[in-house]
């Protein structure tokens, strides 16, 4: 079941749910920029939700089948096609060995993932396949994929039969644009900010960087009023909204650093973590909207019911096989 | 029903929270946080996630489909209040043998000049130091140190360097630490280890840990 790379595209790399237990340590858990899109992609192709899939962003790879396969393409910003001919989204797709499979640019969304029946086959390093490329750690020999490597599945040669043509419901599915409301809850430095700096985050609109990356989401174009100084240096989530001296928000994204010296006006519920990531660098706007905790917590429940569905709304698909 | 939070703890998203123990950097307040923590992962509490010290707050993840938010904050009050004692944490000691000045500690003679020190009394003060790991974070391995001869103080420098090698040891302000990967860095470069805080393929793969206490040792190059 391997797959020889022809093109790698622009920033193509192995990406799980992420590396849990070193985040005091100081290694950040990493992972996919969009986790909904991962799990619904290995679920569709039969996998465990954190089988490690290939994530890119800009260009897409271009890779020749050596063996049939289930591939399903999640997420934003591109198309699949397969010997020229496009697929369907949210899908599981079966391609036979001999085939050309695409990952073309589209222009909704902005990180694909492609999984495939089995999960890619890296070897998992403190725990997790994910690539963290700052410090060389995981995925494909800690790197971004280059043309001419060969990627293989766990488990060579599964191809789940039953599952060809699995989706996630139309209805189900997020819809990435360019602009995107993102649910908040507010703190832990309410103080820093007062009365004027939430109003002016909660009622702007922000522009999403050019200089965003895995890391950190900057958002400009508005920008937040707070106290002058730093924080003492303190552990910092995903989704965390850092604001630095100069008022203009950073989100943290999957491979953040740990910790962080300025002071968090928020931080995105995790239900949301996708939908900002999807915005794309140098286009996308973002508007924030205030939730509670226990509200964020069921909205994340909803979301996650959505997964049950794929087994649901295919079942009677799958028992005709 | 909506989860109350005392004001000593932060919501920071929907699946962290921080946990304030204090203000300042203050060994016996960063013991606590570090004592915290041990308490809280010896409980083995379903859906706890990361629990990462900072000087002063521990940040406490979770898995919100696992964990009731309010039975979290009951664990995290009843560790504070039961029999958690900061003196039972061992201070693991970590000795880090360091070559001090040429290439491999650029910056030695700005020190000694900016202190009006000699470079072996920086040398000297620098060795004599015992540093506790308050916590860790920046770049996986890296220790925020605390302890240091506050006569060694010495600015960042005003544009940082593209490449600071691993290993190097640096001082900013009133904090010493070690650089545990190649990176770009703005501290002052006083020496160079040669030993390896962070190898993922090594086991265990981080020589240093939140809580223990480093001391620096002058070897020859």
């Amino acid at each position: 079941m391997a797959f020889w790379v022809e093109q790698a595209g622009w920033f193509s790399s192995i990406q799980d749910l992420g590396r849990t237990g070193y985040e005091h340590l100081g290694l950040p858990a990493g992972g996919v920029m969009d986790p909904f899109a991962c799990r619904v992609a290995n679920r569709l192709v039969g996998n465990e939700d954190s089988a490690a899939v290939l994530e890119f962003s800009g260009a897409g790879p271009l890779l020749w089948a050596d063996a049939p396969a289930l591939l399903a393409l999640c997420g934003g910003g591109f198309t699949l096609y397969v010997d020229g001919m496009e697929m369907p989204l949210w899908t599981a797709v079966r391609v036979r060995g001999g085939q050309r499979v695409e990952c073309r640019p589209s222009p909704a969304g902005f990180w694909g993932v492609l999984a495939i029946s089995g999960g890619w086959d890296v070897p998992p390093v403190l725990g997790s396949r994910s690539t963290f490329l700052k410090a060389g750690v995981g995925g494909f020999q800690g790197r971004l994929l280059h043309s001419g490597d060969w990627l293989f599945s766990v488990r060579e040669g599964w191809v789940p039969e039953e599952r060809a043509g699995a989706m996630l419901p139309a209805s189900l599915r997020p819809e990435y644009s360019l602009e995107a409301l993102i649910r908040v809850v507010l703190g832990p430095q309410r103080a820093w900010f007062g009365e004027d700096g939430e109003r002016q985050f909660l009622s702007a609109t922000f522009q999403v960087g050019v200089q965003s990356d895995r890391l950190g989401y900057r958002l400009t174009g508005a920008s937040v009023t707070r106290r002058s100084g730093e924080i003492l240096s303190e552990g910092m989530p995903r989704g965390a909204v850092q604001v630095p001296p100069d008022g203009n928000p950073i989100v943290m994204m999957a491979d953040h650093p740990t910790t962080g010296g300025y002071p968090k006006i928020a931080g995105v519920i995790c239900a949301d973590w996708g939908r900002v990531a999807q915005l794309r660098p140098g286009e996308g706007r973002v508007r924030f909207e205030a939730v509670t905790v226990d509200q964020a917590h069921q909205i994340y429940r909803e979301l996650m019911a959505r997964l049950n569905a794929i087994e649901q709304e295919n079942l009677s698909f799958w028992m005709r096989g | 029903m909506s989860s109350m939070f005392p004001d000593w703890i932060q919501p920071c998203g929907d699946t962290s929270l921080l946990v304030i123990l204090g203000e300042g950097i203050s060994v016996s307040i960063n013991r606590r946080v570090h004592a915290l923590a041990k308490g809280l992962r010896e409980r083995q509490i379903a859906g706890l996630g990361e629990c990462v010290p900072g000087y002063a707050t521990l940040r406490v993840d979770y898995d919100p489909l696992v964990t009731s938010l309010d039975d979290l904050i009951r664990s995290i009050q009843s560790v504070l209040e039961s029999s958690y004692d900061e003196n039972l944490l061992p201070a693991r000691e970590v000795v880090l043998p360091v070559h001090y000045g040429g290439e491999d500690g650029p910056d030695l003679p700005f020190v000694a000049q900016h202190t009006g020190l000699s470079e072996d009394e920086v040398i000297r003060r620098h060795t004599a130091g015992v540093y506790p790991v308050l916590m860790m974070g920046f770049l996986p391995g890296f220790p925020y140190l605390g302890g240091m001869d506050e006569s060694l103080a010495t600015p960042r420098l005003e544009t940082p360097r593209q490449r600071v090698p691993a290993g190097s040891v640096g001082i900013a302000g009133k904090q010493t630490g070690v650089y545990p990967l190649e990176s770009p860095g703005g501290w002052r470069i006083i020496g160079r280890t040669h030993l390896t805080l962070f190898d993922a393929s090594k086991e265990p793969p981080f020589l240093l840990q939140p809580g223990d206490v480093v001391r620096f040792v002058a070897v020859e190059g």
